[in-house]
C-alpha cells in the first residue's frame, strides 16, 4: 500500500496530519504499539520539520507485511551542514516558531533515535529529502 | 488513578475533552518542549506544560496521553478546545506554577 500527503510550509493548524492518518492505519492492522510510538515520533518531527522549515513537501509513505517506509521530499532552505542539524539543540527555527515549543534542536535526534535506517540528503537553496525505514515485526531500535 | 480523579484532588478547572475523564493516568510529564513530549512522555501519561495551542493536541493525540494541565491560570485556544473534545483528551486548567502543580501530582501519582 501506498499513500502520498502534502504538506504546507507555515500551516501549524494542519501539522500532524499525516501523522494522525498513518498512525490510525497502522492500529487498524494491529501493528504493536511501541513500533506504532516509533513511527509516530518519526513522522511527527519530519512532518513538522517541513512546516517550521520548507516551503511545501510531499509525504511518501510505502507500506508492506514488514516495513513502513516514509519518504519526506520538500522545496524549501535545504541544510548546508547536515552533522551539525543532526547535533542535539542545534536548531535554526525562527523565534515564533521556538515560541510555540518547536525548534528546540531535538528533532532530527528523535528521528534518529527511532528509526531503523535513516537517510537525510539536503541541497542548500532547493531542499531536504528524508528517508525512514522502520521495521514492523521488531519493538526494539 | 483516573483523569476525574486528579481533576477534584488538585482542584483543576476542565476546559475541555469531558469524554475523556474516565482514562486511566499512568505517569506525569512536565515539559514546554513539544519535541520532549513527543520524545519522552509514556503513553497513558498526564502532560503538565504552559502551551496553550492546538499542535499540543496533536501530541497529546498521537502520544495517547490521557490529558493535558496547563499551568499558570493560561487558557486554552478555541481550536485545541475543539481538538480536545474531538478526540476526547481533556485539558485541564491550574493557577498554579508547572513546579508547584508537578509536585502535587507526582505525589498523588506515586
Amino acid at each position: 500500500m501506498s499513500f502520498e500527503y502534502r504538506v504546507t510550509g507555515g500551516d501549524f493548524t494542519h501539522a500532524g496530519y499525516a501523522s494522525s492518518q498513518v498512525k490510525k492505519m497502522l492500529k487498524q492492522l494491529g501493528v504493536d504499539s511501541i513500533v506504532i510510538k516509533r513511527v509516530v515520533v518519526c513522522l511527527y518531527e519530519a512532518e513538522v520539520n517541513i512546516v517550521a522549515h520548507a516551503w511545501d513537501g510531499i509525504i511518501n509513505v510505502e507500506l508492506d507485511t514488514d516495513t513502513i517506509f516514509m519518504k519526506l521530499t520538500d522545496n524549501g532552505p535545504g541544510i548546508a551542514d547536515i552533522e551539525q542539524a543532526m547535533q542535539k539543540g542545534f536548531s535554526t527555527a525562527s523565534p515564533e516558531v521556538r515560541e510555540m515549543g518547536f525548534g528546540a534542536g531535538m528533532g532530527l535526534p528523535n528521528i534518529s533515535a527511532n528509526a531503523d535506517r535513516f537517510l537525510i540528503s539536503s541541497e542548500p537553496g532547493v531542499g531536504t529529502t528524508l528517508q525512514i525505514t522502520i521495521n514492523l515485526n521488531s519493538p526494539a531500535v | 488513578m483516573k483523569v476525574t480523579d486528579i481533576v477534584e484532588k488538585l482542584n483543576l478547572k476542565v476546559f475541555s475533552g469531558h469524554e475523556g475523564l474516565g482514562a486511566e493516568i499512568t505517569g506525569g510529564y512536565a515539559s514546554d518542549l513539544l519535541s520532549d513530549v513527543m520524545g519522552h512522555a509514556e503513553a497513558g501519561a498526564v502532560w503538565v506544560t504552559i502551551q496553550t495551542h492546538r499542535n499540543v493536541m496533536a501530541i497529546a493525540s498521537l502520544r495517547d496521553l490521557s490529558a493535558v494541565i496547563i499551568t499558570c491560570g493560561e487558557k486554552p485556544g478555541d481550536d485545541t478546545m475543539t481538538q480536545s473534545n474531538e478526540e476526547a483528551i481533556p485539558v485541564l486548567g491550574t493557577d498554579l506554577s508547572t513546579f508547584e502543580l508537578a509536585g502535587r501530582l507526582h505525589a498523588i501519582l506515586r
